[in-house]
């Protein structure tokens, strides 16, 4: 079918993904349990859905341009900031021993549906006196990239039972909620529709196991809500915000599809 | 001046039963998903159907294929083939696959494209925002015939 300027691609390609060299990261596995067989029995990554241009940016740390924003927030960890005087290094020994924290994440502490950007702005705010981030800024995504990379390689597994659980519902109601006047949800795009083309996209299962990813179109890294907003945005919907329940409760049933998948944070995308 | 006063009236006069023809989103009579008669009164122009089967709020090869549109670039494959579909659907048919695919293929991905009415929170177009007021359909009355005699063309 010459007439076509896109690949005619369907699915996902069958490439293996091992970062520097050396790390394996498992992009497909057994669909969770939870998922009762409705993509299928496999989930995979959305680097697999990616043209072979855009996958090798994310075969080695040099090349991947993510890392330069988290080398900022390297430089962020160490400097005092705020009115008491303190960096995140004042109490934290390193980035490193945040590993495992990103596979687990969102979670339940006090009955709050938590994200990683509330833990962040949270210290921010109540320990060191400094002025919240915004949700999808640079220095807050490049932090949320830099703890995220600790947990590059593990399995996401985040718990979708006991106080968990009405938050899992919400967001499993809103991913089959069509949306707006174009009457789209998660679903029939990612569930019904990954492998498929719509337009000149790539459909793929819009999992979060690479979030933050940098995406090369933007020339910055991009936020899981921030993704969620656009592609309910395209719908031609009002949207929610960044930051909102509704997008914590999204987050958090969208993570769960992925539980088995490697976090490949921070992953490149077109 | 008193016989171009007389002129306008009479424009007006004509142009009043042609407008109370077109038939309003929320009035479209669907029968088994078809719906009959012309929604304005006024033949489509395929020329006019064609391009936005590429463009604006009908992009319909987002989703689908069409061989006749192998200039524009980036046919979905969301949705079937449209090859030959004017041989497999009438045209009272295919008037209503546009104006609202629901009737006929219940729970498809395909938007309602003639549609105003029963949305979860529907936006201000593409800004993220809600909608303002009542909404347009996707596409008016007329570009719904000229798309459908778009179709009409794409015989096998
Ligand atoms: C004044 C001390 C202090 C400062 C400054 C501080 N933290 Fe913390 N942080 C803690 C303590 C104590 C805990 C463990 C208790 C808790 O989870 O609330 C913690 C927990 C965390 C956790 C959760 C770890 C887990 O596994 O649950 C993250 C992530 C974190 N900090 C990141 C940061 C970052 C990033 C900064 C700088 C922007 C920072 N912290 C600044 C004291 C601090
Ligand atoms: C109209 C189709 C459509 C709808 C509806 C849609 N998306 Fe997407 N989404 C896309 C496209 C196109 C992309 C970019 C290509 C890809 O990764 O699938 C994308 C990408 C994503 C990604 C990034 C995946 C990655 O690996 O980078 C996530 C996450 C995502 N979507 C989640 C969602 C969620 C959650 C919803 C519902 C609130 C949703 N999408 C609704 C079309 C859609
Ligand atoms: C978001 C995807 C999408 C868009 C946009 C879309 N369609 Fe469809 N269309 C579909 C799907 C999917 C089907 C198959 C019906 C079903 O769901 O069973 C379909 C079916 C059809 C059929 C019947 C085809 C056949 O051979 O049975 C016609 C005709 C059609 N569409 C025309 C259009 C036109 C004209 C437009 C634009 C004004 C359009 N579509 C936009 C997804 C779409």
């Amino acid at each position: 079918m010459g007439l076509l300027a896109a690949p005619a691609v369907a699915g996902p390609d069958s490439d293996s993904l091992v970062i520097n060299g050396e790390l394996e990261m498992v992009t497909e596995t057994a669909a969770p349990e939870h998922l009762d067989g409705a993509v299928g029995d496999t989930i995979y990554s959305g680097w697999r859905f990616r043209t072979d241009e855009t996958q090798a940016l994310q075969l080695d740390d040099f090349d991947n341009p993510a890392m330069l924003t988290v080398d900022k927030a390297i430089d962020y960890f160490n400097t005092v900031d705020g009115s008491e005087g303190k960096s995140c290094a004042s109490c934290h020994e390193g980035p490193e021993e945040f590993a495992g924290l990103t596979a687990s994440l969102p979670r339940v502490e006090d009955g709050k549906l938590v994200v990683l950007e509330d833990i962040i702005n949270g210290h921010r705010a109540e320990v060191m006196g400094a002025e919240p981030w915004k949700w999808s800024g640079q220095d807050m995504q490049g932090m949320v990239a830099l703890i995220g990379l600790q947990s590059r390689g593990m399995p996401v597994d985040v718990k979708i039972d006991g106080d968990a659980a009405p938050f899992w519902e919400q967001g499993k109601e809103m991913y089959y909620t069509r949306y707006g006047q174009l009457e789209l949800s998660c679903a029939n795009c990612h569930e019904q529709n990954y492998g498929n083309m719509i337009r000149a996209d790539h459909l793929s299962q819009g999992q979060t196991n690479g979030f933050p990813v940098y995406r090369l179109k933007q020339a910055q890294l991009i936020s899981k809500h921030n993704r969620f907003r656009g592609c309910i945005r395209d719908t031609r919907a009002e949207t929610f915000a960044e930051g909102s329940d509704e997008f914590r409760a999204l987050e958090l049933y969208v993570a769960s599809r992925g539980n088995g998948l490697s976090i490949e944070t921070p992953a490149v995308r077109q | 001046m008193k016989k171009m006063l007389v002129t306008a009236g009479l424009i007006t006069a004509f142009a009043l039963p042609l407008h109370a023809e077109m038939v309003a989103p929320t009035q479209v009579a669907f029968t088994d998903g078809a719906v009959e008669g012309s929604l304005t009164g006024t033949a489509g122009d395929p020329a006019a159907g064609r391009v936005i089967m590429n463009k604006g709020a009908g992009n319909c090869i987002a989703c689908h294929m069409v061989s006749d549109l192998e200039e524009f670039p980036f046919h979905g494959d969301v949705g079937p083939s449209l090859d030959g579909v004017g041989d497999r659907w009438t045209e009272a048919e295919l008037r209503g696959i546009v104006s609202n695919a629901k009737e006929m293929f219940p729970d498809t991905v395909m938007p309602s494209f003639y549609r105003t009415t029963d949305f979860v929170r529907p936006g201000n177009g593409f800004t993220g925002k809600a909608a303002e007021g009542e909404l347009d359909p996707l596409l008016t009355a007329q570009q719904v015939e000229d798309v459908v005699s778009y179709l009409l063309t794409l015989k096998e």
